[in-house]
């Protein structure tokens, strides 16, 4: 039983960790695509989609030319509620000549034409633009408060911006959810794909590694890139867009392993048959397909028609963006979040009992 | 340690397999002894592989017995068994990104009892490149580190499936040492290749095998001796030969011409041998490249096939005699 050379006989289990570990890590491309890529990625649409205040409606002011020789006199109606527009903070008035201006709102330089001819004014516009409509009430009200209309009500405003419900908080809790996706299915189906196309697998057969050790060793050493890949990126999110995690940290790191355990299932029952690198990206591509276009990465699923809201939300994908971002945005807690975790745990099962069934070595 | 030497090591009856409609082994009975190194020869296709993966467990046999260092596959002990034999696959490749001592180290995790990493380094001749990647190393070097996770688990019995092909002959010649290392230890061997001259420079005993049966099986020496003692003198000649009366020679078989290319089979005697170059004189051929050789392993499945096992490159080329 003793090793001659007495030196201690190395874990199995520690050993193949390791040996997962140090492959990924020396592989040049794999660090780039794992962490770097959703770091640019964050950072380019953190950036195009920044919060800015939304352009003030613009406005082209016509007066007749007897109205425009008239505007010294303050007490000409036209001339008052043109003073009303041309001063109004919520929109941005010039005046123009009648030609100018119609050629601006043809080509939505302008979002509204206000013209003065005699003693009522011609709002031109299209309706069909909301900035448009916009611009009509505005601009209205401007010229009737110039021309004394008080208000009835006296209105508190109370704006809000708050940190949790800009573009990028809604974002980073999806690519994070997106890269688990990815780096989970790629990590265990693609690696174990290339092992059986290598004969890999076929000689770990021949010894008596037990398979268990060796099954483990994917999910450890997934589960270690998984911590960092995610405290990367939650840092990242912080430094440099202020995104917090509103929720408990704990519920957001078991969300993403869960997570990334249903897509590591998947990634599993790929690479339990599949014998050549090829077919595996494509089954890889397949699978994930539908989940970049419908999973609400990027932009809500809630906006899509009702009827595909139900399949897309089943899909592991969404789930998991759901449940990230409700610990992440709204502080969710656990039983708030169980749709999603179901979700997720049955995407878990399904994946990992099929793929006990399917799994050959060789 | 080891096992006794007269124990049997491997020993197979009736064993076959199919694929499809084609029968790839169709009943092979073999015992190999403890302690001995055994060829398995043939072309490819000829169903060496499958009778090894058999053996080793990897296939499920159709039918058939198979007994391996006295215990059999699937009677609940097979992790048992596989403690005590190392396989080198055919066309397997380890991880490129992992240092060879860490791949030794990952197979030495394996087993229970085994080699140290640095043994292994050394048995393998592989120390100067213990820190380099799997993926750097050449070919032979690549072979040597199969074998070398074969041995990990200091095996009894090691299983190299075509270990050399498509090496140089340098690089065969130092897998040829690692092998002869691990018998000189008391291993006991059963390799496979299509190489006759590696069977005859290694083996004690080889089985030559041809579309799924064995044809013949004996040490290299009594097969090639079953031919006949005969010898071949071999040359290229401008000059038409007389066929005719050459083999009115007493000494001479027979005459194999292939365009300018001569190949007499000859009695084993340097008297025979002298009566053929009085007679190419007599009829003033003036013989190129002149040579006189003992019969292979190659000549002899020449003679049971009908057909040449020509090797070349590292490829197995069966080509059927004149063309």
């Amino acid at each position: 039983m003793s090793d001659p050379t007495g030196e201690a006989r190395p874990n199995a289990l520690w050993e193949l960790t390791k040996a997962r570990l140090r492959e990924f890590a020396r592989e040049k491309g794999t660090i780039f695509w794992v962490f770097g890529f959703p770091l640019l990625m964050a950072m380019a649409l953190g950036l195009a989609f920044r919060s800015t205040p939304p352009e003030r409606p613009r406005v082209a002011l016509v007066l007749a030319p007897a109205l425009a020789g008239e505007s010294t006199a303050a007490e000409s109606t036209a001339a008052r509620a043109a003073q009303g527009l041309l001063q109004s903070p919520r929109l941005q008035t010039e005046q123009l000549s009648h030609e100018q201006a119609l050629r601006d709102l043809a080509r939505a330089k302008v979002d509204l034409v206000v013209e003065w001819d005699g003693d009522r004014p011609v709002y031109r516009f299209d309706p069909m633009q909301q900035r448009s409509a916009l611009a009509r009430a505005l601009a209205a009200d401007a010229q009737e408060r110039a021309l004394g209309r008080p208000d009835r009500l006296a209105i508190a405003e109370a704006p809000v911006s708050e940190h949790g419900s800009r573009y990028i908080d809604f974002l980073m809790p999806g690519l994070i959810g997106m890269n688990l996706m990815s780096s989970s299915m790629w990590g265990i189906g693609y690696s174990l794909v290339l092992a059986r196309k290598r004969r890999l697998l076929r000689r770990f057969a021949v010894t008596p590694m037990k398979r268990s050790d060796f099954l483990l060793s994917y999910f450890l050493s997934r589960s270690f890139f998984l911590l960092i890949e995610i405290v990367v990126l939650l840092m990242f999110g912080r430094l440099v867009f202020g995104v917090e995690v509103r929720g408990s940290h704990a519920l957001v790191l078991g969300v993403a392993f869960l997570g990334a355990a249903a897509f590591a299932g998947l990634g599993l029952l790929i690479g339990s048959r599949v014998e050549n690198t090829e077919a595996a990206s494509g089954w890889m591509n397949f699978v994930q397909l539908p989940m970049w276009l419908l999973s609400g990465t990027f932009f809500s699923y809630e906006r899509f028609p009702g009827w595909l809201q139900t399949p897309a939300r089943l899909l592991p994908l969404t789930a998991l963006n759901d449940g990230l971002r409700g610990a992440f945005n709204d502080g969710g807690t656990l039983w708030q979040l169980r749709q999603p975790l179901l979700v997720l745990g049955a995407w878990c099962v399904v994946t990992f009992v099929t793929s006990g069934r399917l799994f050959r070595w060789y | 340690m080891r096992s006794v030497p007269s124990a049997v090591a491997i020993r197979c009856r009736a064993l076959t397999k199919r694929y499809g409609a084609q029968l790839a082994v169709a009943g092979i009975d073999l015992e190999i002894r403890s302690g001995e190194c055994f060829g398995l020869l043939g072309p490819n296709g000829a169903g060496k592989t499958t009778t090894v993966e058999m053996l080793e467990g990897l296939t499920p046999a159709d039918s058939g017995e198979i007994e391996l260092l006295g215990a059999r596959w699937g009677a609940g002990r097979d992790d048992e068994l596989k403690q005590r034999f190392g396989v080198q696959l055919q066309d397997n490749q380890l991880a490129d990104k992992l240092l060879v001592e860490e791949v030794f180290t990952l197979f030495r995790s394996f087993y229970r009892r085994g080699k140290s990493t640095a043994e292994l380094l050394a048995l393998l001749d592989l120390e100067s490149v213990g820190r380099k990647q799997y993926g750097q190393l050449s070919g032979g070097q690549k072979q040597r580190v199969a074998i070398g996770c074969a041995l990990a688990g200091d095996p009894d019995l090691l299983f190299l499936d075509e270990p050399t092909t498509g090496l140089d002959p340098r690089a065969r010649q130092e897998l040829w040492a690692v092998v002869r290392r691990f018998r000189a230890a008391g291993g006991t061997v059963l390799i496979t290749t299509h190489y006759m001259e590696e069977a005859a420079a290694l083996c004690d005993r080889v089985a030559i095998m041809d579309r799924g049966q064995i044809i013949a099986l004996g040490t290299p020496r009594a097969l090639v001796d079953s031919l006949g003692l005969v010898q071949f003198v071999e040359f290229e000649s401008p000059d038409a030969v007389n066929a005719a009366e050459l083999e009115q020679l007493s000494c001479l078989e027979s005459v194999e011409r292939r365009g300018e290319h001569y190949r007499l089979r000859i009695d084993r005697s340097l008297g025979s041998l002298a009566t053929v170059l009085q007679e190419l004189e007599r009829q003033r051929v003036t013989p190129v490249g002149l040579s006189a050789q003992q019969a292979t392993l190659d000549d002899v499945f020449l003679q049971l096939t009908g057909r040449a096992l020509a090797t070349e490159n590292g490829k197995t080329a069966v080509a059927e005699p004149g063309s």
